[in-house]
């Protein structure tokens, strides 16, 4: 990992450099350091969980069963989810904001340096135990990432007893990083750097964090009632003690909802930081932004049954969900048009980065819409469990979080390296990657409108082709991912050098620390004026 | 704002990544513990990796706050660096707030939804189907299924030991801000006087729970098997009760340093932040005995 030193020989070190060998990574406290081991561990688990997507297509590319055990399939949704929710997606965000937020607001180092470390190191033990259960007597848990009671309770695999305690500790990993975030971005800003002029990846993080702590341990608290059920004979998810199976999900998608949010939220950030670069305008609508994201974070905790609009909800709690449902569409309405009109008569170039970022606000528009179709409770009565909800959920996850974290890492990378990217392998990266994309995600629509329900190993031959055409997808988009990572190992390994600002268009303080960083920054706080 | 050109960053430490194979130990030594218990094969390797994890996470609990302590009297910490502290423990808590919350919305979701539902409110007929005699009432004492969940024969009556419990938490949060006052006009004996008397009423609380919980499962029949009502008294005391248990247990350490001359009357985060902790504990029990025991 000794190529990851970013801080080269010489580089404008003010206080000790990074330690040597291992030891540098196990013991760090440096910002820098953690966000690239996040960064790292993210990859990896994105593509481990994205080996297991393409098990499934490769089963689903033709009706019957070829591959694998129907059994092994439901393990394989249910790790795959997992996996990708709290391995990839939520460590990459993480990863971003600590090499970013204290560049960007001129602080030393995160708030709480020790513990930023713990936050990161709990991650690697807790899927080391949650990957374990694949290994073990009945298999990994099967009952899918939202794991139903009575599904992970009742019927579950002896495992889910260890998924229990691996969610667990990546809750307290969870938990600790947006803690060490809020008292970074309250405590640790430059003098000057008022509220009002933090970067939009900043706010959004900060909001993100405080969702985080918000919900994190509702989800602690849903698993230790599953332990309850199981083990020591509670009856909180069975009707035959006077519990509620329903229960379960209204616990759940308490924490469920913001949690999508979590994983979008700072997809918005690094946007908005993007385009304005390559649009080389200000962002329009700074203000509206900030009030945009906190609004659909509030908004996140009021809409959680729209996730179980089939279980009997009574009809004012239909009604209720489905318009605070449709009313998040405001403000992400807000940011949509805001990030339009930064383009608007801007001159606008298109690097790889802002390719990944328009990418990111046409699609992620597609996935919006697919939310609204949802929410709108007589028609999810038809769309529930279906192919529709995997396009849905696929759309704002894929082409909206994912190419988010690889724009943010196009973006960063050079002055994380100090080394220009290879423009054109990441141009054909990002085409690679959005027409994959495309081709796998969008037939899904037609196979969950004309009935096809999700997680199952086979289904009827009158989706077969749709089905076909959607594994091609899928593996032309999960064999484009190698370009990323040899474009990021070649852009880690290349000689040609970048300037502080990097981009032409790039404003705000972590343009103004050399490239590559060096290992401290900030060490003395900048005046923002 | 001269403060920010000393923000200290540590260098690099040893704790986290140990803390991190402690708790590896304790999640997958506790899965393995409470499986082999269910299926009925003995504690096994479990119960070794519980122990051995809790031990680990204890010594360097002590050594990582024993640095902390060292290198805030070795004068390296600024003012910006205690508000990062109380940033940090305040969200923390906020946190635990949320944890709660979910166990009180689980209760309050089954006392006035889902259990009338069960006994045919708004013309939910499918537990009829299955438990034709069934009504619902709150406390559920007699659960659907009575077999399986055989409900409680009696509560815990209120006004006898939970009202006591209240007196004593309610005059702990009390005896720990006279602590907090002395400590302010540096009246060191007051301080170790007050630490005392909260610690020992903390103690107290914690006997009477115990003794209450031996009361609930021999004489009242009241078991986390009986039921819902079981199920959410358990679970709501039970973590107060682990959260009391922690909070005496840092108020023990707090008069520990206090007995070493630890804290000043303008330096002492580390008492303030167990007495934040303390207050929060007794806020919750204030919750707990309106709408678990009372209402």
């Amino acid at each position: 990992m000794s190529t990851l030193d970013t801080a080269a020989p010489g580089a404008h070190e003010e206080h000790h450099g990074p330690a040597t060998g291992i030891g540098r990574w196990l013991f760090t406290t440096n910002h820098k350091d953690i966000g690239t081991l996040y960064l790292w561990f993210s990859l990896l688990m994105f593509l481990i969980g994205g080996v297991m997507a393409l098990l499934i297509r490769s089963e689903l590319f033709q009706p019957g069963l070829q591959l694998v055990e129907p059994g092994f399939f439901n393990q394989l949704t249910t790790m795959h989810g997992l996996i990708m929710v709290f391995g990839a997606v939520m460590p990459a965000f993480v990863g971003l904001a600590n090499w970013m937020v204290p560049l960007m607001i001129g602080a030393p180092d995160m708030a709480l340096p020790r513990m930023n470390n713990w936050s990161f190191w709990i991650l690697p033990f807790a899927f080391a135990i949650l990957v374990s259960t694949l290994f073990m007597d009945g298999g990994a848990p099967n009952f899918g990432w939202t794991f139903y009671a009575p599904l992970s309770t009742t019927y579950a695999p002896p495992s889910v007893t260890y998924f229990i305690f691996a969610i667990h500790i990546m809750g307290a990993s969870s938990i600790m990083g947006a803690i060490n975030i809020i008292a970074t971005i309250l405590n640790l800003r430059a003098p000057g750097m008022t509220m009002m002029k933090l970067p939009l990846f900043v706010w959004t993080w900060l909001i993100t964090a405080f969702l985080l702590i918000a919900v994190m341990p509702v989800l602690a608290g849903v698993v230790t009632m599953m332990l309850m059920d199981i083990h020591f004979g509670t009856s909180f998810f069975n009707a035959a003690g006077g519990g509620d199976p329903v229960l379960f999900q209204h616990v759940f998608w308490f924490f469920g909802h913001p949690e999508v949010y979590i994983m979008i939220l700072p997809a918005f950030g690094i946007v908005s930081q993007i385009i304005p670069t390559f649009s080389r305008k200000k962002l329009f609508g700074y203000a509206s932004m900030v009030y945009a994201t906190a609004s659909i974070a509030i908004l996140s905790f009021l809409v959680w049954a729209h996730h179980m609009f089939t279980v009997g909800l009574p009809l004012v709690g239909e009604l209720f969900f489905m318009f605070a449902t449709m009313l998040i569409a405001v403000p992400t309405g807000v940011k949509v048009f805001n990030w339009v009109a930064t383009m608007y008569r801007g001159s606008l170039t298109f690097e790889t980065p802002m390719l990944f970022a328009i990418a990111f606000v046409v699609l992620f528009t597609i996935g919006g819409f697919s939310g609204l179709m949802l929410a709108i409770a007589p028609v999810d009565f038809q769309y529930h469990d279906t192919y529709f909800v995997v396009a849905h959920f696929h759309y704002v996850l894929v082409p909206g979080a994912i190419f988010s974290i690889m724009a943010g890492v196009y973006y960063w990378l050079p002055k994380w390296t100090g080394h220009a990217l290879n423009e054109s392998m990441g141009k054909f990266h990002f085409w690679c990657s959005f027409i994959g994309v495309n081709i796998t995600f969008f037939p899904m629509h037609f196979l969950g409108l004309a009935g096809m329900p999700r997680r199952i190993p086979d289904y009827a031959l009158q989706f077969a082709d749709f089905n076909m055409v959607a594994t091609v997808g899928a593996f032309i988009f999960g064999f484009s991912q190698l370009l990323f990572v040899w474009n990021v190992i070649h852009c880690i390994r290349s000689r040609e050098t970048v300037s502080a600002q990097v981009w032409e268009g790039a404003h705000g303080l972590e343009w103004e620390v050399p490239s590559p960083a060096p290992y401290h920054t900030h060490t003395t706080p900048p005046r923002v004026e | 704002m001269s403060a920010h050109a000393s923000y200290y960053v540590p260098a690099q430490s040893r704790w986290p990544i140990l803390a991190s194979v402690a708790m590896f130990l304790l999640a997958f030594g506790a899965a393995t513990l409470v499986n082999g218990l269910s299926a009925k094969s003995g504690a096994g390797p479990g119960l070794l990796m519980v122990l051995a994890g809790a031990l680990l996470l204890g010594l360097i609990l002590v050594g990582w706050f024993a640095n902390v302590i060292q290198e805030s009297h070795a004068g390296l910490y600024s003012d910006q660096m205690d508000r990062s502290f109380r940033w940090g423990m305040s969200w923390f808590i906020f946190s635990e707030v949320m944890f709660f919350a979910a166990f009180f919305g689980a209760l309050f979701y089954v006392r006035t939804l889902s259990v009338p539902w069960l006994g045919g409110e708004g013309d939910r007929g499918v537990s009829q189907m299955l438990w034709p005699g069934f009504t619902a009432e709150w406390p559920l004492m007699n659960p659907p299924d009575s077999e399986r969940f055989p409900g409680p024969r009696e509560l815990v009556d209120p006004w006898h030991i939970p009202l006591l419990n209240t007196v004593l938490l309610v005059t702990s949060s009390f005896t720990v801000t006279l602590a907090h006052h002395a400590l302010l006009r540096d009246h060191r004996p007051a301080v170790a006087r007050w630490l005392g008397v909260t610690v020992l009423l903390g103690l107290t609380f914690l006997g009477f729970q115990i003794y209450e919980y031996v009361h609930a499962y021999n004489d009242l029949g009241l078991t986390l098997n009986a039921g819902i009502y079981g199920a959410t008294f358990f679970i709501l005391t039970g973590f107060h009760g682990a959260h009391v248990t922690l909070g005496t247990f840092m108020l023990i350490v707090i008069f520990l340093r206090v007995l070493k001359g630890h804290f000043d009357p303008t330096n002492h985060f580390g008492f303030e932040a167990v007495s934040w902790y303390w207050h929060f504990v007794d806020v919750v029990w204030i919750g707990l005995f309106l709408f678990v025991y009372v209402l």
